[in-house]
């Protein structure tokens, strides 16, 4: 009888599994500096909304001065003398932006969709099957073609395009562990003390479901800081302000006349950025998917 | 087996049904007039008038689904509205050329590649198979229009082994496209790799490969003979479902080196507003992907003896 009160004294909090999932993560010293990378872009691009970068479109030099010691001028200067280095980390928001404007439109949306069709089955698993076999037939670029057209070319419709090309993955997994979920014992204990629909969809399943979520998430990421670039330079995406695409597309004119440093930034930039994001992303498929070795 | 296709085909119809409506709603309901963008912002009533009743764009919404449908149903699907070009020949002729410049490197890259993938997988966990992965993943992490980019720079405007850019008919096409050839390769290699080693190292424990073992097979002899051929059908599978893509064509191969394929002719007519050509091949291209997935499955069950298809 006394031992009762003392166990439940030294037996530890139960963590949560992201929190256990973010442990492990952090404990591999590669996958640390990688999240540290990820958390300067977030830093870089908090700056970028809260107007404090420096500003990317201010003159600093002459056109297309030489890299020099300064800061400003550290990448030398564009065509219009202003400074590479803050244009491209003025693209360093741009991409977070998008990235994360894409993830939030297609995260939700997907795991929603696929929560219903699994958990209702019938009529609404039908619905969704049916549109999920439409958008998965039309190839992507042909999607995002057809929406940039319908929406007119821009920012705004190059991450609704690409949040309606990610989001079938995401609904298709969450559908079947959904699935998997339906008939456990938690789930009838939940409907036996009389949980609504809404309650064990929402607090009962998809806790034990999100982590698909959570790993297909690093890939929406990745497809949209990489999607930006191709899009933008197709003519499909970002028009005018600073963004990667941008910057590459003019690099191209620039390296027939000998200049490097629009091209050296923006590469290192994206380049620190997606391989962080993909090792992040595999390592959390490590981490959370059990079925993973 | 023919009562499965039948299912099959007869299943295709919502989601083909589907994909005309999404077509036509993103394309003619909510996109921009195409009769503006032809005439601009200074035409006159009569004119716009006149060129919408040319193009079948007058009629009601509902009218103007019911002509797309049947333009899908008969393969027919019209003229350009910029050029009046005949629809078919313009997609036929750009299809070739998409393939010309798509096919020759998914064909060689798949041979090269595999026969890369299994000398890892042979040599799994070794200095090569480690530093081949870093390399790859380094070189996925860089944009491919980065490489593109930088390949043209180097082999065509320094060294002067290729024209920068361009493209001619006949077999004189080939001068121009030996470097998207070439670019296309190196860009294939890391997924292909990756997902070709990963394939083989799947089966690297499986009952049959300890069989193998145990009866004295060497290690090139398993890959060879015992993990090879059972890997031919994700690989089948992979390659099978990428040849709509083939079809369609590098957008970004096309755009960068001006090469008039499918690509090109897409974003042309997206800036052009040719609703007739977008969406001929946004159906095209979802017809492609729906019958290439149907023979995927088919192949599959040839492939694989315990697949039964019903």
């Amino acid at each position: 009888m006394s031992a009762a009160p003392e166990l439940l004294a030294v037996a530890p909090a139960p963590r949560s599994a992201a929190r256990e999932a973010l442990a492990a993560l952090w404990a591999r010293p590669h996958i640390r500096a990688c999240l540290v990378v990820v958390a300067l872009y977030g830093l870089v691009a908090t700056c970028g909304w809260l107007g404090v970068l420096p500003d990317a479109e201010a003159v600093v030099g002459g056109a297309q001065d030489p890299p020099s010691g300064h800061l400003a001028t550290l990448l030398g200067t564009d065509l219009l003398g202003r400074s590479v280095l803050w244009r491209v980390l003025a693209g360093a928001r741009t991409a977070v932006t998008i990235g994360l404007a894409t993830t939030a439109l297609a995260v939700p949306f997907g795991t929603a969709l696929g929560l219903a069709a699994g958990y209702f089955g019938g009529w609404v698993d039908a619905v969704v099957n049916w549109v999920y076999s439409v958008v998965v037939s039309v190839p992507d670029i042909l999607l995002i073609t057809a929406i940039s057209y319908a929406m007119g070319k821009g920012l705004t419709a190059m991450c609704v395009a690409i949040a309606a090309t990610s989001w079938v993955g995401i609904m298709r997994l969450v559908r079947g562990e959904v699935l998997k979920h339906k008939g456990s014992d938690y789930v009838l204990a939940a409907r036996s003390v009389g949980a609504g629909s809404g309650r064990v969809m929402f607090s009962e399943i998809l806790p034990n479901v999100v982590h698909v979520t959570i790993v297909t998430t690093t890939l929406v990421l990745l497809a949209a800081v990489k999607g930006e670039v191709i899009l933008t330079w197709l003519g499909l995406g970002v028009q005018d302000g600073a963004s990667w695409g941008l910057l590459i597309a003019g690099a191209a004119q620039d390296l027939t006349n000998d200049i490097w440093g629009p091209l050296a930034g923006t590469v290192t930039a994206m380049f620190l950025l997606i391989y962080s994001l993909s090792a992040i992303g595999d390592a959390l498929r490590d981490v959370l998917d059990p079925r993973v070795g | 087996m023919g009562a499965y296709i039948v299912r099959r085909l007869l299943q295709a119809i919502p989601t083909v049904f589907g994909v005309a409506l999404l077509t036509f709603l993103l394309f003619n309901a909510f996109g921009p007039d195409p009769v503006r963008t032809a005439l601009g912002n200074h035409a006159t009533t009569e004119a716009m008038a006149s060129l919408r009743h040319q193009w079948g764009l007058d009629k009601p919404l509902a009218l103007q689904f019911l002509d797309f449908l049947r333009q899908i149903a008969t393969f027919d699907y019209g003229r350009s509205f910029v050029t009046g070009d005949d629809l078919g020949t313009q997609l036929k002729d750009g299809a070739l050329v998409s393939l010309s410049v798509t096919l020759p490197p998914f064909v060689f890259g798949g041979i090269v590649n595999i026969a890369i993938a299994l000398f890892i997988a042979r040599h799994r966990d070794g200095v090569v198979d480690k530093a081949a992965r870093a390399l790859f993943i380094a070189a996925m992490s860089v944009s491919a229009l980065v490489w593109v980019l930088a390949l043209q720079y180097l082999l065509a405007f320094k060294l002067d082994w290729f024209p920068i850019n361009g493209y001619e008919g006949g077999w004189s096409a080939v001068k121009y496209l030996g470097l998207p050839w070439l670019i296309q390769l190196l860009l294939l290699m890391g997924p292909d790799i990756r997902l070709y080693r990963a394939l083989f190292l799947a089966d690297m424990n499986a009952d049959w490969v300890r069989t193998a073992r145990a009866k004295g097979a060497g290690e090139g002899r398993v890959l060879l003979r015992h993990v090879l051929p059972n890997a031919w059908i994700p690989i089948i599978t992979q390659n099978v479902t990428t040849i709509p893509f083939l079809i369609l064509g590098s957008f970004l191969m096309e755009r960068f080196f001006s090469i008039p394929g499918i690509g090109n002719l897409t974003i042309d007519a997206l800036s052009r507003g040719d609703l007739p050509i977008l969406k001929a091949v946004t159906v095209l291209g979802a017809l492609a992907l729906v019958a290439f997935n149907l023979v995927n499955d088919l192949l599959y069950a040839v492939a694989d003896p315990r697949v039964r298809l019903q």
